[in-house]
């Protein structure tokens, strides 16, 4: 089991002093810590509850020469993540008790890093027969999220059943928001960019409309419903008129989305194609308001390693994706907290406590004394660059590669362990 | 900078090589003047007015652009072509003179012959320079030339003429 | 110049200019008994061609040879969106073969520049057509036989009133036309349906109508798009009839150009489709001096990427 001991010298997330005392994996307070406790510098770093990621691409099974759920939960860490949510668009996909939790074991045996597994809502992500959720809950892997990510659960009627279905177990639908037939052969966003480009346009108008739906869908079964990656101004304010109108939904956004636009497929690098795209300045700035206003509860990686071969060629032959654990935190605090939209504290509630919370991943997303003791020490003057060399990723298909980024993660601990140290 | 042929003494060089064409072709009958562009060209022009004053003929006359032909394309940024008019009488059988303003290297009449034979074949081929400032790299010579000019390699010779520089003289740049 | 052609986007007006006047010149030089000149004597032009397009690459291979080069054509079969050799292991191929310049087809909207800005190769990379992305060198021979038709063979065409007809959406032919008219001076009008048009397409800055009968007398050029017959089935359109009724040039909509507009065509023509056989081969038609004047273009451009440095 995991040492005893005391870090002092600490920061919390809005600068105020801290000192962290650790027993038997969990937080404690200070005047109760064990006698035996070591004492550790902390150097003046700021201590964060460990971050919860719920979106996460880790390829296992199926394509592990993108990533496996050990080299993810390596680069997990390294971002400052204790806790990622494996999508299950594997193969075989994640429709079943079994591959579940086979994932979720992979996770536990590493001991890097949580693992929990997300499971598909329709039978080979097919979008037409439920896959059997029921049983992904009541596995050893506790299923709570269900996704077919990557593809959109399209049929409206398989939409309602899924919403419906889940409440059983207090589980959540989280949507990949994409009308198959407007994005058919899509590349990037539709717009002037596209137009110059010649690439096939994705409307915002597809998003939306899925998320319109069901919206309305949800106000009338009342379930709990996700929205992955929003990427559009009119998602945001979709999201913000349901919450007003009192709609179960929760929201969350990708670190890119909010820093990079679709300007940048100008250049025909497809290591800015992604899936939702990426949109205009106009967009990305409604979404760091919507993360500012508590519209988007969540920002989400979704990590999507893939090899060099499906990125090192041309635009429409390549795969859609980018990879995020490692730059997580660094790119939202560039777009958010360097802005002067949020403080730190704020952000780290976005990427810990709301995401732990959504997901119910106990022990997670919170310093609070009795809590497990996953938690992340950051550097928040350090500046860094994003090297190839450095990524412990297996793939490579960052967009911030030779970008300089502040917030350097130091250490990160999976209750009171350390898993990771720079 | 400093100045080598000035106006008059251009037209005078001029004057004489026109003279020495008569002589040596024994007339003007089967000549065909062909400038080199861009400034040769202008001096040809020249030229061919002289000869037509001269004899109260009507000569033919020409430009062959040799950028196409040249061996050194590759040393430099890709230049604009300059003009090619062959005169309708062609060049077959007939006395070309070539005409150019500084006679260097020899590389741009290298490419010239070349360019030249594909309109034909010149009974001969002769060459009229307003300068001829040595340093030849190939087995070429002119058969008149208004100024030799002895120079260093580094030195540079330009050549105006009104046509197109606004004044007529020749001067040369860089000496020590 | 820069190394590359890619885009029109990277010329300036200038340089557009001198790729049209050298072309000229090179025009009048071809059309006398010299057929060949030894400019890229010992240089090797692949054309790389993962499109079948006859005409483009037998206008490119004429144009390099004329120029004394090699030419090796490589034609990658089906689209390299199927699993087939990469457009990386085959630009590392033509390194292998030392090709100085390679000019690429491509059904891959910025296959070009793809081939240009990663380290694969060393070569010029001249684009031949990417996608629905761009086709200079045909904008650059459109503008080359507008000049020669109605700007006496020089300059720009400052003042010309030029209307591109059809599938603007899919088409590189109007993406890089729309570029080189207007920088050149022209003013473009675009017709055609509104699903035909790029949802942006007020950020180009031309003029844009659906209505392809007003003001017919207007223009100085007409360029009409080749429509492809599978749009129908994607619903762009809902008969080819109903195309060729509204967007078609047919003898009604021909007697109303004026007198010294031209009528232009990239091909190959769907005949009675976007274009009637009459209007095809009428007087107006320069649709021919188009093919002709590919080659002078395309030598143009091949002596100023590779005759220098």
């Amino acid at each position: 089991m995991s040492r005893n001991f005391l870090l002092k010298n600490l920061k919390d997330p809005s600068g105020r002093p801290l000192e962290l005392a650790i027993a038997n994996s969990r937080f404690m307070t200070v005047k109760d810590a064990a006698p035996d406790s070591e004492i550790i510098d902390g150097n003046g770093l700021t201590a964060i509850p460990g971050l919860v990621d719920l979106h996460t691409h880790l390829r296992e099974p199926g394509k592990e020469d993108a990533e496996t759920v050990l080299s993810g939960s390596r680069a997990a860490v390294a971002g400052g993540f204790t806790a990622i949510s494996a999508m299950p668009n594997t193969n075989p996909i994640a429709d079943t008790a079994g591959v579940v939790e086979q994932v979720f074991r992979l996770g536990i045996s590493h001991g890097i890093c949580d693992v929990f597994p997300i499971g598909a809502v329709t039978l080979g992500q097919q979008g037409k027969i439920l896959s059997e959720m029921g049983a992904m809950h009541s596995s050893e892997a506790k299923v709570r999220i269900f996704s077919d990510d990557g593809h959109c659960v399209w049929d409206s009627l398989v939409m309602r059943r899924a919403l419906e279905y889940v409440k059983a177990f207090d589980g959540v639908i989280a949507q990949h928001a994409e009308d198959p037939r407007l994005t058919h052969g899509s590349q990037m966003n539709e717009g002037e960019v596209s137009a110059a480009l010649g690439l096939k346009g994705w409307p915002a108008a597809a998003e939306e409309s899925i998320i319109a739906r069901d919206l309305l869908l949800n106000e009338h079964v009342g379930s709990r419903l996700h929205i992955c990656h929003l990427t559009t101004a009119g998602g945001v304010e979709l999201i913000r008129w349901a919450k007003n109108r009192g709609i179960q939904v929760t929201a969350e956004v990708t670190p890119h989305h909010l820093l990079l636009t679709d300007d940048l497929a100008r250049s025909y690098d497809p290591v800015y194609k992604v899936n939702p795209p990426l949109r205009t300045e106009r967009d990305v700035m409604a979404l760091r308001e919507g993360v500012a206003d508590g519209t988007i509860d969540v920002i989400a990686t979704d990590h999507a390693p893939h090899p060099a071969e499906d990125k090192d060629c041309e635009w429409a032959a390549a795969a859609f994706g980018i990879i995020g654990l490692e730059t997580a935190l660094s790119v939202s605090y560039k777009a958010l907290v360097e802005s002067g939209l949020m403080k730190l504290e704020d952000l780290v509630e976005r990427m810990s406590g709301a995401p732990a919370r959504i997901g119910r991943y106990e022990g997670h997303g919170s310093l609070a004394i009795g809590n497990e003791a996953n938690f992340t020490l950051v550097d928040t003057a350090a500046n860094w660059r994003v090297e190839t060399l450095e990524i412990r990723s297996k793939s490579k298909n960052s967009p911030y590669l030779g970008l300089e980024l502040p917030v350097k993660v130091r250490r990160t601990y999976l209750r009171g362990k350390e898993v990771f140290s720079q | 900078m400093s100045i080598v042929l000035d106006q008059a003494e251009i037209a005078r060089a001029l004057k004489r090589i026109a003279h020495e064409i008569i002589e040596r072709n024994k007339g003007v009958s089967n000549l065909v003047i062909i400038g080199i562009p861009t400034r040769g060209s202008f001096l040809a022009a020249r030229l061919t007015k002289i000869l037509s004053s001269l004899e109260g003929v009507e000569i033919h006359s020409g430009s062959l652009d040799t950028t196409m032909y040249r061996d050194d394309l590759r040393n430099a940024a890709p230049r604009s072509l300059g003009k090619t008019e062959i005169p309708l009488s062609g060049v077959h059988d007939r006395d070309v003179v070539l005409v150019d303003d500084v006679l260097f290297s020899g590389r741009t009449i290298r490419a010239a012959l070349d360019a030249l034979s594909e309109h034909g074949r010149p009974k001969t081929v002769q060459l009229a320079v307003l300068i001829d400032r040595g340093h030849r790299e190939l087995p070429i010579r002119a058969d008149y030339v208004g100024k030799n000019l002895p120079t260093n390699r580094n030195e540079r010779v330009q050549v105006c003429l009104s046509e197109i520089d606004n004044l007529d003289q020749v001067e040369i740049e860089g000496r020590a | 110049m820069n190394r590359h052609l890619l885009s029109i986007a990277d010329l300036s007006k200038e340089e557009a200019i001198s790729l049209l006047d050298t072309a000229a010149e090179l025009a009048r030089v071809t059309e006398t008994p010299v057929k060949k000149l030894p400019t890229l004597r010992g240089r090797t032009i692949v054309n790389l061609f993962f499109e079948d397009s006859t005409r483009t690459r037998i206008s490119f291979e004429a144009a390099a040879k004329r120029l004394s080069a090699d030419v090796i054509n490589f034609s990658v079969k089906g689209s390299s969106l199927s699993k087939g050799e990469s457009l990386k292991d085959t630009a590392l191929t033509l390194q292998a073969m030392g090709a100085d310049g390679v000019v690429i087809r491509h059904p891959a909207s910025g296959a070009a520049h793809r081939l240009a800005s990663q380290k694969w190769m060393s070569g010029s990379v001249i684009n031949a057509g990417d996608g629905t992305h761009e086709h200079p060198t045909q904008a650059l021979l459109d503008a080359f036989t507008i000049r020669e038709n109605l700007k006496e063979r020089s300059g720009d065409l400052m003042g010309l009133n030029v209307a591109i007809v059809g599938d603007v959406l899919h088409s590189r032919v109007a993406r890089s036309n729309v570029l080189l008219l207007q920088k050149l001076g022209a003013k473009v009008t675009l017709i055609a349906p509104p699903t035909l048009l790029p949802v942006a397409v007020n950020s180009w800055g031309c003029n844009v109508k659906y209505d392809f009968d007003s003001d017919l007398n207007s223009f100085d050029v007409v360029m009409m798009l080749r429509v492809q017959r599978e749009r129908m089935e994607d619903a762009f359109f809902p008969s080819e009839r109903e195309y060729a009724r509204r967007y078609g040039l047919n003898a009604a909509r021909l007697a109303q150009l004026n007198s010294r507009c031209i009528v232009m065509h990239p091909g190959p023509m769907n005949r009675g489709l976007e274009i009637s056989a009459d209007s095809a081969d009428s007087d107006k038609s320069v649709i021919v001096d188009q093919v002709k004047n590919g080659v002078a273009v395309r030598m143009a451009a091949l002596y100023l990427l590779l005759g220098g440095e």
